[in-house]
């Protein structure tokens, strides 16, 4: 079972949180399909969260087809949970390997690399100011 | 629960004598809800609470709690609202067992079964007299007093001000599971923005008796972003976003922004904010004081 835990001083809204948590502890196989995740009141209990936001970040994880609400039972991951093909994340991966050997090659340290790659994933301008 | 509302109030306004404690205050907060009152103090929290709860009356505009009116509707309105007053007041020469007892007696709805498991499961035995107990003890038995009378809508003036950590955090934890288990909507004033973050899904911010800022707190921290670029001036940000605070240094600008939408100049760098600087920014706090100097290429060109 997956334990919750908070950034007390986080701009991340509180349910964000706990839905980027179940999606990164399925990614790394903490979280296998049928593993039921803790019930609200466990999650209140132990977070001293308000119970809201739990059912929140459940919703989203079952619109998101990673989990799925099981009347009166509880919560459980998806059996079959939408993957990306695996080739294409090797191929992909393959890619950034590339692209991260170059800016080592062109004396980037790995901070600077990591800053890039932050700037770059940040969500494009739909348009600009003025 | 429905989308009702709990509590609406419409241009509501409280004046002692020359002094508008609240004015044009206008909110609406869900039923089932977990809603902050924020801001210094004399801002008008405890004012906007006890005219909530008919403590006092409006100079001004409306309030409706649960669909009826504080002051008129009194009687009918009293038995469905939980009140804990600031340093929750008991009567401390009273024995816990008294101190039930009169809850039994003043409230219709009393839950007795209610009470006596909660004082069991907080460890405290009945014949304990209130001036025996730790602060943190006297705010649960208050609380046990206010949830006992089985309310639809729990009010608390900043409950956890003198409470340690640990009392703090079960305090809380009590209302929470109050929440999940009756979805009893609850309006707590605090000065502690981490508590709030975690247990409130609504922020009001109140300053200088008006509401500052009213709305979810996910929606809150999702539209505010702090943008920090080489020093400019903030009029082109400002014509799209609501610019909240703006500070300046030699080089740098920094504008703490709600943004209408995921607009942004690619000349600023974008900053996620927790809470508490949100509510400071609103507070005034960190503004810089003086006008923005004259940047130094152009003093330098001079």
């Amino acid at each position: 079972m997956i334990a919750f835990h908070l950034e007390a001083r986080s701009g991340v809204p509180t349910y964000l949180q706990l839905v980027q948590q179940v999606r990164q502890a399925i990614r790394l196989g903490v979280l296998r399909p049928g593993d039921q995740l803790p019930t609200v009141k466990e999650v209140v209990g132990s977070l001293t969260i308000n119970p809201n936001t739990v059912l929140k970040a459940y919703r989203e994880l079952d619109r998101e087809g990673l989990v799925e609400g099981r009347r009166g039972i509880g919560t459980f991951v998806s059996d079959e949970l939408p993957t990306t093909p695996p080739d294409g994340v090797r191929e992909l991966r393959a890619g950034l390997q590339r692209w991260i050997d170059r800016a080592r090659a062109s004396g980037l340290d790995d901070e600077s690399i990591e800053a890039l790659f932050a700037d770059a994933v940040r969500p494009p301008a739909v348009s600009r100011v003025a | 629960m429905s989308e009702s509302i709990a509590l609406e109030a419409d241009g509501l306004g409280k004046r002692y004598g020359a002094n508008w404690a609240l004015r044009d205050c206008t909110l609406e907060l869900p039923a089932g809800s977990v809603t902050a009152l924020v801001g210094p103090n004399g801002a008008g929290k405890t004012t906007l609470l006890q005219l909530a709860c008919g403590l006092s009356s409006p100079t001004a505009g409306t309030v409706r709690v649960l669909g009826l009116s504080p002051q008129e509707d009194a009687h009918a309105l009293l038995p469905r609202v939980g009140f804990v007053a600031q340093e929750h007041p008991l009567h401390r020469s009273f024995t816990i067992r008294e101190t039930l007892k009169l809850g039994r007696k003043l409230n219709p709805g009393w839950d007795d079964a209610y009470a006596r498991e909660r004082i069991e499961r907080l460890g405290l035995p009945l014949g304990k007299r209130i001036a025996k107990l730790s602060g943190g003890q006297q705010a649960q038995v208050a609380l046990t007093l206010a949830l006992a009378k089985r309310p639809e809508l729990l009010l608390l003036d900043e409950p956890v001000a003198s409470l340690d950590p640990v009392a703090r955090r079960e305090f809380l934890n009590t209302i929470m599971e109050a929440v999940s288990e009756d979805g009893v909507t609850v309006v707590l004033s605090s000065h502690i923005i981490a508590d709030l973050q975690r247990v409130c899904d609504q922020l009001v911010i109140l300053s200088g008796g008006r509401a500052e800022l009213v709305g979810s707190i996910d929606d809150i921290l999702a539209s505010h972003r702090l943008l920090t670029g080489a020093r400019g001036d903030a009029e082109e940000v400002a014509r799209v976003h609501a610019v909240i605070r703006e500070s300046h240094t030699g080089r740098q600008t920094s504008l703490l922004v709600r943004a209408n939408g995921h607009v942004y100049d690619s000349r600023w760098e974008l900053h996620e904010i927790d809470l508490e600087e949100i509510v400071l920014a609103y507070l005034g706090y960190g503004r810089s004081a003086e006008p923005a100097p004259v940047p130094i290429e152009e003093a330098a060109s001079r």
